[in-house]
């Protein structure tokens, strides 16, 4: 997020004020569906197959009416991949219609010459096209083969029909830390914009965080790329738990869970971030009487991380006020106390406190979408023939004895 | 790139940019571009007040005194609002 605080005195540092929480979040990430057409080793939300209890299209619609009464500016939309579900196009002109923003994040599988030219020409309109190695090999050891180039030629779609900066959106790993440079090169070459952000050991990920997290030689190496870049490359805000490396990387710097952010899953369900799918930072529903205005503002959650933060083990740390204990979801998925330092903390404590735990399994994700291996044969089997050429259903054409 | 900030003109009439919206909070409020997609903070509820009376009154300067500005904080609104103009936030009012 770029923010320029126009300034005149007050009582309290803007961070501090954003602590106690804002009428409507800053920063929503909706993901629409648990659908994807891809099965990528470190989906922070399981994804895969569709849940049945999914909004419909009608829910949506209510959804977005009722952020455009809060005024939440834009939505983050995800999945998922959000494209397939096929109202996807029609909620995004709904949304956009009724003054919600929408930013949203595709694999890039429906990004056609058309779909890119109608994107361009809409100014509340941010795409964003995950990529996960500048080269096909790093990227589709992680998101599965194929996937580089659906993810190019998506973005060559979209620069041929001139949208400039549309984002290119990369999690870190330890395999393509090496591969900034190549990254911004390639960004650089179809007018878009970089945005790197971290690797979380939520949903699949925490089965690869392990093998897949930056090394502390390369989170370094990391946070000394995106100093030199400050504003040019984007981050969510996602590493603040490096500011402990010197300066402050650019945006708010905080644990926004809650307090700027927070996330309604697929089923209407509203976490506090969107890496904390789990029933202990579920806040309520959308479908709750309400509806979101109500689960912001009053749900006891969201008022327990609206409190100031204790610290508790990272309170006697000289980086404390620096990273605040870094990212909340990181820590509770890898099992570490949410007091204590985050499991990638620059100064080692998250390793020594990992090293200490013991075997205890840490908390798995609440639900899990991913597709079952090996894949479903797209094929409908059906013993009689259909009662007429479009009707396949097995009770077409049975009536019930004594009717 | 934009160029550098031209000085802000306290006399001159200003408003919030169509495309912008802006949104109360407990602190003063928060702004959006939906052009540049920025967002921006007012800090304090006067501010605010100011921000919102730009588009009726003849100049920012008479905005700041509508909304009892001090003497003495005028400085620091002048630099607030300048800071919204180059950011696109507020932009000059045509003459009608």
């Amino acid at each position: 997020m770029t923010a320029a605080p126009a300034a005149v005195a007050q009582p309290l540092p803007l961070v501090e004020q954003f602590q106690y929480g804002l009428s409507a979040p800053i920063c929503l990430t909706w993901e629409l569906t648990y659908a994807c057409n891809l099965s990528c080793v470190h989906c922070l939300s399981s994804s895969g197959r569709r849940d049945p209890r999914e909004l419909t299209t009608a829910q949506c619609r209510a959804v977005i009416d009722e952020l455009q009464r809060m005024q939440v500016f834009y939505v983050n939309i995800g999945g998922g991949e959000p494209t397939v579900r096929p109202d996807f196009w029609a909620l995004l002109e709904y949304a956009t219609a009724h003054d919600v923003g929408v930013k949203f994040s595709t694999n890039g599988v429906r990004i056609t010459p058309g779909r890119a030219r109608q994107l361009a020409t809409s100014d509340y309109v941010d795409v964003q096209i995950s990529l996960d190695g500048a080269t096909a090999e790093v990227n589709d050891a992680v998101r599965g083969p194929g996937a580089y180039d659906t993810a190019l030629r998506a973005m060559h779609n979209l620069a041929d029909a001139g949208f400039a900066g549309f984002k290119i959106s990369v999690t870190a790993t330890r395999h393509n830390v090496g591969q900034l440079d190549q990254f911004q090169a390639l960004a650089d070459r179809l007018g878009a914009q970089l945005r790197i952000t971290r690797l979380r050991p939520s949903g699949r990920g925490a089965d690869v965080w392990d093998e897949l997290h930056p090394t502390a030689a390369q989170q370094r190496q990391l946070y000394d790329w995106l100093a030199a870049r400050g504003t040019r490359v984007l981050t969510g805000d996602s590493f603040f738990h490096l500011a402990a490396c010197g300066a402050a990387l650019p945006g708010l710097n905080l644990c926004g869970a809650g307090r700027v952010v927070c996330l309604i899953d697929p089923v209407g369900d509203v976490y506090a971030c969107p890496f904390a799918i789990h029933d202990s930072f579920r806040a309520g529903s959308v479908l709750d009487p309400g509806g979101f205005a109500h689960v912001w503002r009053h749900s006891e959650l969201f008022a327990g991380l609206r409190q100031p933060q204790t610290g508790g083990a990272c309170r006697s740390c000289s980086a404390y006020d620096a990273c605040r204990g870094g990212c909340m979801a990181a820590k509770f998925f890898t099992g570490l106390p949410l007091d204590g330092p985050d499991p990638e903390c620059v100064m080692g404590h998250g390793e020594r406190a990992l090293a200490a735990m013991g075997t205890t399994p840490p908390p798995r994700p609440s639900g899990d979408h991913s597709h079952r291996a090996p894949r479903p044969v797209p094929l409908t089997l059906s013993r009689r023939p259909p009662v007429t050429a479009c009707d396949s259903n097995p009770l077409a054409g049975f009536t019930p004895p004594g009717r | 790139m934009r160029a550098a900030p031209r000085p802000f003109d306290l006399d001159a009439a200003w408003q919030v940019a169509p495309q912008v919206q802006v949104r109360p909070e407990r602190f003063g409020a928060l702004l959006y571009h939906f052009g540049t997609r920025q967002l921006s903070f007012l800090k304090s509820p006067v501010l605010l007040t100011v921000v919102r009376s730009l588009a009726e009154q003849p100049s920012a300067r008479a905005a700041c005194r509508a909304a009892r500005v001090p003497d003495h904080e005028l400085a620091s609104y002048h630099r607030a609002l300048a800071t919204l103009a180059a950011s696109r936030m507020i932009c000059p009012r045509e003459a009608a």
